[in-house]
């Protein structure tokens, strides 16, 4: 992993077209301004992990009579 | 093709109920080819998909519009080119369903849906820019809150 040191308005470039603009520093929380194309997808990764960890839930049900949940609820 | 299935024994698959996945399913990233088992019942909105290549890997999935009417989201240009889109009539959407020890707080992702382009079969988990969808809202609380 590359580490950078950088401060506020101070910006990273990943390649041509992204930029990472550090927009405000206050304590232990940074404020970051993303330029991108829109194609780029941009979340954050806990929800990207939640995501994956929701899927492994789904993935581990045993079988299910769904219509009798929906009809005896 | 005949297809093992987690739940269901051998089943025969049809091939135009094959659906592929470049990119996996977040957290199932090596696994592309599933099978959609329909519901029995055709007024059902659950079925299953099954991965073709790994008979111990199944989602259950839900018609999101049956449970919440009012569900909406905006497809991404990247994401309609990805699955090569051509008109919204090829566009199925599924949510994928947890179902916990208690039943009752089955749920399911609404933040992150299915799309299937029905015409090519590609499909993609997608996660939605829109904060009003979390990746689990409670089915039946959805289902008491429209009166269903």
């Amino acid at each position: 992993m590359l580490v950078l040191s950088r401060k506020k308005d101070q910006t990273i470039m990943l390649g041509d077209n992204i930029e990472i603009t550090i927009i405000e520093i206050q304590g232990d929380q940074v404020r970051i301004g993303i330029n991108a194309p829109k194609n780029v997808p941009i979340y954050r990764k806990e929800l990207f992990i939640e995501i994956q960890e929701e899927n492994k839930k789904a993935a581990s049900i045993g079988i299910v009579k769904f219509d009798n949940i929906i009809k005896n609820k | 093709m005949i297809v093992e299935t987690k739940h269901f024994g051998k089943i025969e698959m049809q091939e135009e109920n094959i659906i592929i996945f470049e990119k996996g399913i977040p957290g199932f990233e090596d696994i592309h080819r599933y099978g959609i088992i329909s519901n029995e019942d055709p007024e059902s909105p659950f079925c299953w998909i099954q991965a073709i290549d790994k008979p111990e890997l199944a989602f259950a999935l839900v018609d999101p519009f049956a449970i919440k009417k009012d569900y909406d989201f905006e497809l991404s240009d990247e994401n309609v080119s990805a699955l090569g889109i051509e008109e919204p009539s090829q566009v199925a959407v599924y949510a994928i369903v947890v179902v916990p020890e208690d039943i009752s707080k089955i749920s399911m992702n609404l933040k992150a849906p299915i799309i299937v382009n029905t015409n090519n079969k590609k499909a993609a988990q997608i996660i939605l820019n829109s904060e009003k969808y979390t990746v689990r809202h409670f089915i039946m609380d959805e289902l008491h809150s429209q009166g269903v």
